[in-house]
């Protein structure tokens, strides 16, 4: 392709826009559609990075005209827009939006699907570029592709291009997530495959890669001569409420340890990347994934648990085998724990603990790496406490510093004192919604965020022996709702006399 | 909050300020920028909303200048003798010199922290040496013009230590002078809002000729208001980037256009594409083998203009090169007599 004149690259102040196309929601009805999805694709409008012939077709059981999915649309984005409402903006993107009715088998379903597609080509000059965004849970994804596959609409003709999101989870094992990857490899090219893990979309977290290799301060000590332990936590202070049918078997382990904590970890402990592109970013988080070691005793150096019923902050919450819908008998964990190691010459000896849970002390998620305390340090050793470096994810995104300093008067106490940064303190009010930068990228076929199949059997190859330990140790101990989960969390930590960060 | 500081001194706004942040906590940590304006008296209170604006996404300590009463054009930034200077600022009118300041911080100051210098007399000589005391440690400095026009900026210290200078041709008179001047003494880290107004049409003119990489073109039109800077640079970029011949067009001021830029034409063997305002903030896209559609292209207010300059700190290097070299280049474009 020849290049286009009107682009250069010192040009600072042209935004990659998405070039024309559609794309085509699944599971439209679904929480993730209303709150994230909906919203996020019209900020991208708002903000001018969609292309003018944008189309937007929703794809559905429900008996609904374009007219009233527009309406739906609408709904979302008055209730959960990050950007302020435009009418212009509105005017111009809700002529592109189109409702097909069908159930996610039915072949007639499919065949109008592919007619809408050749009708917003041929008015709104989507190019035939097309992204499937399967919003569904992964059972149906077979069934989606294949169908789509035999409408014809899987492939691409010259010049332009098909590409399918899917969501998490992508298995609950390494066997299924094997499976699921060749259900979705035969119908769809991997490089046209996007595997959405919203974490990754995150500023702080692609921050991680500027904080690491655009500074000096922390790579020369980002290794095992400084750093004691790592932890990663992601905790969430709601329950399972409304999910209990799809959260009953899976557990938190499954649900967020495999995919996004993992991912932090090897975002946090992987070498350079040679470049920001995509091969090389997955080179670097597989051979951290690869050398991840686990320890010899899956029980004692984990921890699971199960919330109760109970008051939490001056609410009274449901415990976890009464939410309407569980099995009663659930030994699903609500909260897990677990120890890793990485085999490598950076991090041999420091122990990464991962931990999640549901119904903590508050929502938060962030990486803290804790370095060893000082060796000769001048004062009495036991006023000193650890130099930590915390990379809080979400909310309030940002980095603190944790070091000592002296209390002011006479004589040399010293106290552990922090320096903040705040990310938007120094930067934009508000940062894009993870949404909307990855499916922008989804759109401008920019792969780096998005984690690779291969990267996606390498998680599973790390918990699935963790999983195996815990079936075979009966039900999870059940902790209080708002606390830091259940006492065997302390004591797995407490082991080697370290404890949890208090986010 | 707004303090007023009648009669003042550098050191003495810097112990209030200290003293403000002592009572409000944290408030006015975390400033990325310091932003001097140097605008009109009666220019200013429109210029320090935008720079609040601005200062949402960049949070800021904003440092604005009012020059003197009647002073339109801050000659001293040039290089005049110290007398002729204190003769135009008519320093003998003045009962006294001095300064009167004001600071601005929370629900007055946006996201930042203002500080408003009213200097008299022999003070607004060396706008250098009253501000050098209030400028953030180790942060970048941005210097904007709002409403005056920078005449030779680059060979005053102010100019110097600025990372980025902000200069706004839109609204004088006869933008192929204000821009040719710019170029002569352009220096990396210049820009003018007159570009930052252009940048949503450079973003539909760049996506449309994305859908058309091998089309080969042949020449542009673009037809705008007489007195619009931006329908100039945008006819430069378009000159400079294309490399054909650009027209220029002037749009008769009763065509009912208020200002700025009418329509764009890219010209090609088979067919052209073409950019128009449609109606109110709509312009229609026609372009060969695709659909007419519509698109909003807002006209931006000098706020949104300010975001997107402040958001790049480092040198503009298309825009020094559509200023240097794509103007001259367009200018020649025009036929005898016209320019």
């Amino acid at each position: 392709m020849i290049g286009n004149p009107l682009r250069s690259p010192d040009d600072l102040r042209l935004d990659r826009v998405a070039g024309p196309c559609a794309i085509v929601l699944f599971g439209v009805t679904g929480d993730l559609a209303r709150k994230k999805l909906l919203p996020a694709i019209y900020d991208l409008a708002n903000r001018g990075l969609l292309p003018p012939g944008f189309a937007l077709v929703g794809f559905g059981r429900r008996e609904w005209s374009d007219a009233e999915f527009t309406q739906v649309v609408r709904e979302a984005v008055d209730a959960h827009a990050r950007t302020p409402f435009d009418p212009d903006t509105w005017e111009q993107f809700c002529t592109g939006i189109r409702f097909v009715t069908g159930a996610f088998d039915e072949t007639a379903a499919y065949e109008r699907l592919a007619e809408v597609l050749a009708e917003l080509e041929r008015d709104r000059g989507t190019g035939g570029n097309t992204a499937f965004y399967l919003s569904i849970p992964p059972k149906t994804f077979q069934t989606v592709s294949t169908r789509l596959r035999d409408a014809g609409l899987a492939e691409a003709p010259e010049n332009s291009w098909r590409r399918v999101v899917i969501e998490k989870p992508f298995g609950h094992d390494l066997e299924s997530s094997q499976e699921l990857g060749r259900a979705i490899d035969a119908v769809f090219p991997p490089e046209h495959v996007f595997r959405i893990d919203h974490y990754l979309g995150k500023e702080t977290v692609q921050n991680l890669l500027a904080l690491r290799f655009a500074n000096v301060f922390y790579e020369p000590i980002w290794n095992a001569e400084h750093v004691d332990h790592v932890q990663i936590t992601m905790a969430e202070d709601i329950g399972v409420a409304g999910r209990a049918g799809y959260y009953d078997g899976i557990g938190a382990a499954r649900d967020v340890i495999q995919n996004h904590l993992l991912q932090l970890l090897a975002l946090t402990a992987m070498d350079r990347p040679a470049s920001l592109g995509a091969d090389d970013l997955r080179a670097a988080k597989e051979q951290v994934l690869e050398s991840v070691v686990l320890p010899d005793d899956l029980v004692e150096t984990t921890a699971r648990g199960q919330y109760l019923g109970g008051w939490q902050g001056g609410a009274s919450v449901t415990g976890f085998l009464e939410e309407e819908g569980m099995a009663p008998h659930s030994t699903t964990e609500t909260f897990a724990a677990i120890t890793l190691g990485i085999d490598t010459p950076r991090w041999r000896g420091v122990p990464f603990y991962l931990r999640t849970g549901k119904r903590l002390a508050k929502r938060v998620t962030e990486i803290a790496i804790v370095f060893k305390k000082a060796a000769d340090p001048l004062v009495a050793p036991e006023m000193l406490g650890n130099n930590a470096l915390v990379i809080r994810v979400q909310p309030d995104e940002g980095v603190t510093t944790r070091f000592s300093s002296k209390v002011p008067g006479p004589g040399l106490q010293i106290r552990d004192v922090t320096m903040d940064f705040g990310y938007s303190h120094a930067f934009t009010e508000a940062s894009p919604e993870a949404y909307e930068r990855l499916i922008l990228d989804v759109l401008l076929g920019e792969p780096p965020l998005f984690p690779g199949q291969r990267e996606v059997e390498l998680s599973w190859r790390i918990l699935d022996p963790i999983e195996e330990a815990w079936s075979a140790s009966g039900a999870p101990e059940p902790y209080h709702p708002g606390g830091w989960g259940p006492t065997s969390a302390e004591r797995m930590l407490g082991r080697s006399g370290r404890a949890w960060r208090m986010p | 909050m707004i303090e007023t500081l009648p009669d003042t001194t550098v050191s003495g706004i810097s112990k209030r300020l200290v003293l403000l942040r002592a009572e409000g906590g944290a408030t006015t940590l975390s400033r990325v920028l310091t932003l001097l304006i140097f605008s009109t008296a009666e220019g200013l209170e429109e210029a320090i909303s935008a720079a609040n604006f601005a200062s949402r996404e960049h949070p800021m300590r904003i440092i604005a200048i009012a020059l003197p009463e009647g002073e339109d054009r801050p000659t001293w930034v040039g290089e005049v003798s110290r007398d002729a200077r204190q003769r135009e600022l008519g320093i003998g009118d003045v009962p006294a010199s001095g300064l009167d300041a004001e600071i601005r911080v929370g629900r007055d100051a946006g996201a930042g922290e203002v500080i408003v210098l009213r200097p008299r007399g022999a003070v607004a000589v060396d706008p250098e040496r009253l501000v050098s005391g209030l400028l953030l440690a180790d942060a970048p400095v941005v210097v904007w013009w709002s409403d005056v026009w920078p005449s030779r900026t680059i060979d005053t210290p102010l100019g110097r230590l600025a990372q980025r200078r902000i200069s706004d041709s839109g609204g004088f008179r006869d933008p192929a002078a204000h821009l040719t001047e710019l170029a002569s003494g352009y220096r990396a880290g210049d820009t003018d809002l007159a570009w930052s107004r252009v940048t949503l049409w450079r973003a539909q003119l760049a996506a449309a000729l994305d859908n058309a990489p091998e089309r080969r073109i042949t020449g542009a039109t673009v037809c705008g208001t007489p007195d619009s800077s931006s329908t100039m640079l945008l006819g430069a970029w378009l000159r400079l980037q294309l490399g054909v011949p650009v027209r220029l067009l002037d749009l008769p001021e009763s065509a009912g256009i208020e200002w700025g830029i009418q329509s764009v034409t890219i010209h090609s063997d088979d067919a052209d594409t073409v950019i128009e305002r449609s109606r109110g903030t709509f312009a229609a896209i026609t372009q060969p083998g695709h659909p007419r559609l519509e698109v909003p292209i807002p006209r931006r207010g000098r706020a949104q203009c300010l975001v997107e300059d402040l958001r790049l700190l480092q040198a503009d290097q298309l825009f020094g090169r559509v200023l240097t070299a794509g103007v001259p280049l367009l200018l020649a474009d025009q036929p005898e007599g016209e320019r």
